[in-house]
């Protein structure tokens, strides 16, 4: 069984605050669902060709110029709208340092 | 006539013919909408619906003055799983996190949706982040089944899936990560279709795990399922991993075909009567002239561990953008990781939690190797065995999950029993494989089953061909 603490310093990596309740069932979940996972070490493996074969991409260049795209203002004005605090044409962040 | 029972052909022909309009079938399918009891919608967007409705009758009249064609799904009402961005509506992800969310854009699906004219109804119930099996886990309650109301619709596009049963909408689209179309699909007893990995555009479709999500319809029929398909497929440059198809002319018929029937599938913990009810489409097949070829993808038994370690991964890293900072719910804090650690606290679901903690724990140090490393491993090792399959016969026949749809709340509480639900669907997925769900049978109890048919990369035609030949003897 996976520990509390594990789970804690799981949690602490996710970004998730999570309830003494939810820490528990997180305990019991975890550790079902990892012990599942055992069985892959029976699977023989391949070497990953990595994702771009696993995407069968038919050898088609997925990378595009580094270049930027215009977009309409409107957009610019929506993706702003949506932030939950903002000031002007920004979006407010609580310092970081 | 009942309007919406119409498929989209006789639809389309009802509008030419001027037998009714598009604003007329709206209202009907809205009226239909408000009378449900079923939970398949979050939101109905009657406003943007009626106003395309009297655009797209426009556009037919002025087609007929012109002396020209309109499209096919010009007029025709449809429905939008919640995850998929429609421009100045509310997109929730079924999540309450993102529960005020108005998408800023339209997707690339819901552009090309547009442009043809169809009609927008609102948008359907879906597992939060599409993470679920039968739409238990949205934060905006679940889905009915409309074959019996005491089970579920399945999952995550299970409103997708029920709405077009029901009747409440011509056609839907949904996406599918592990199974999320084909399986609701099944339990519904309507066509699904997910396309080959990269065949339609995911571009403003709420990221799950980018290496697997893939949008496509929820049909009345086959028929309907390839006209959908055809208007939103294609490469587009927002989307780095979608391809232009290759046009091809071939017509395929069932008894040219050798169809393989994977044992794996049919092994313990299948349904008899779900067995049953398969094998019959089989024989039907092999009536049809198709040769039958039994064979062996052993590794489908590491399929689902594999999936639930590379699934929650790419989830850990998608759903870190729901900070509190960009969009959805923010909890007020003292620094900025009080507010990381609050608003995703409160605002993501038990499933989101669980598959986050799954995701970070395999990626952590010390355990990247054992675990994510190993299930790409596994991931090329279960590509290969399909690769080869194909090399003996064209397409796959199996079940979509191995029992009908379930009593709500009977796996709710049980995550391991839920991932199992999805034992059929996932294989496939790890190899990009395009399948689709075919209604093949009920129960003796009245509930959907729904056939598999596996094709390779891009042979979407293929399926959609000897499905379509099915369908006329199921």
């Amino acid at each position: 069984m996976i520990s509390e603490e594990e789970v804690g310093h799981i949690a602490k990596l996710a970004r998730l605050e999570l309830t003494d309740k939810e820490i528990e069932k997180m305990q019991k979940d975890l550790s079902i669902i990892l012990n599942y996972f055992n069985l892959l070490q029976k699977a023989s493996g391949k070497k990953s060709a990595g994702l771009h074969k696993t995407v069968q991409s038919r050898g088609l260049n997925g990378l595009r110029k580094d270049e930027v795209i215009p977009q309409k203002k409107e957009t610019a004005q929506k993706i702003i709208a949506a932030s939950p605090n903002k000031k002007d044409d920004y979006i407010k962040v609580k310092s970081i340092l | 006539m009942e309007l919406t029972n119409l498929t989209i052909k006789p639809a389309h022909e009802g509008l030419k013919n001027k037998e009714f309009t598009s604003v007329d079938l709206t209202k009907a399918y809205l009226e239909k909408i408000r009378k449900s009891d079923l939970n398949s919608f979050i939101s109905v967007t009657e406003n943007l619906a009626l106003a395309q409705a009297i655009r797209a009758d426009a556009r037919i009249a002025l087609s007929e003055v012109e002396g020209h064609d309109f499209p096919e799904l010009c007029g025709i009402p449809c429905s939008i799983k919640d995850a998929i961005l429609v421009e100045g509506e509310k997109c929730t992800a079924g999540s309450k996190i993102l529960e005020n969310y108005i998408a800023p854009y339209d997707a690339t699906v819901i552009k090309k949706l547009k442009e043809q004219g169809a009609v927008i109804l609102g948008k359907t119930n879906t597992d939060e982040f599409t993470m679920g099996s039968s739409t238990e886990n949205s934060a905006f309650g679940v889905t009915k089944n409309p074959h019996d109301k005491t089970r579920v619709a399945g999952g995550s596009s299970g409103g997708s899936a029920a709405c077009v049963a029901a009747n409440e909408a011509c056609f839907s689209l949904g996406s599918d990560t592990g199974g999320s179309i084909r399986q609701p699909a099944s339990f519904c007893g309507v066509v699904g279709l997910c396309p080959t990995y990269g065949a339609v555009s995911r571009y403003g479709l709420i990221a799950h795990a980018s290496s697997l999500d893939q949008i496509g319809p929820f049909t009345k029929n086959v028929e309907d399922a390839r006209i959908v398909f055809d208007a939103i497929s294609g490469r587009d440059s927002l989307d780095a991993t979608s391809v232009e198809p290759e046009i091809r002319n071939s017509k395929f018929e069932i008894r040219n075909l050798r169809i393989g029937v994977p044992k794996e599938y049919f092994s313990k913990g299948v349904d008899p009567e779900v067995e049953k009810i398969i094998r019959n489409v089989i024989k039907k097949a092999k009536d049809a002239g198709a040769e039958i070829v039994e064979i062996s993808l052993p590794s489908s038994e590491y399929a689902l561990a594999c999936y639930f370690v590379i699934d929650p991964s790419e989830i850990s890293a998608n759903l870190a953008r729901f900070d509190g900072i960009k969009y959805g719910l923010s909890e007020p804090a003292e620094n900025l990781l009080d507010v990381y650690l609050k608003s995703r606290g409160r605002g993501f679901g038990s499933e989101a939690k669980r598959r986050i903690m799954l995701g970070t724990y395999c990626l952590s140090s010390g355990y990247y190797d054992a675990y994510y490393k190993k299930a790409q491993e596994v991931r090329e090792l279960i590509r290969q065995e399909f690769a080869e399959a194909f090399k003996k016969v064209d397409l796959l026949f199996c079940p979509v999950s191995p029992f009908p749809a379930f009593k709500i709340g009977e796996k709710a509480d049980d995550p391991m029993a839920m991932y199992l639900a999805d034992i059929y669907t996932i294989p496939m997925k790890l190899a990009g494989l395009p399948g689709l769900s075919l209604p093949a049978g009920k129960t003796n109890e009245g509930l959907p089953v729904g056939l598999q048919i596996i094709g390779n990369h891009f042979e979407e035609n293929k399926i959609l061909d000897i499905a379509q030949e099915l369908e006329k003897v199921l």
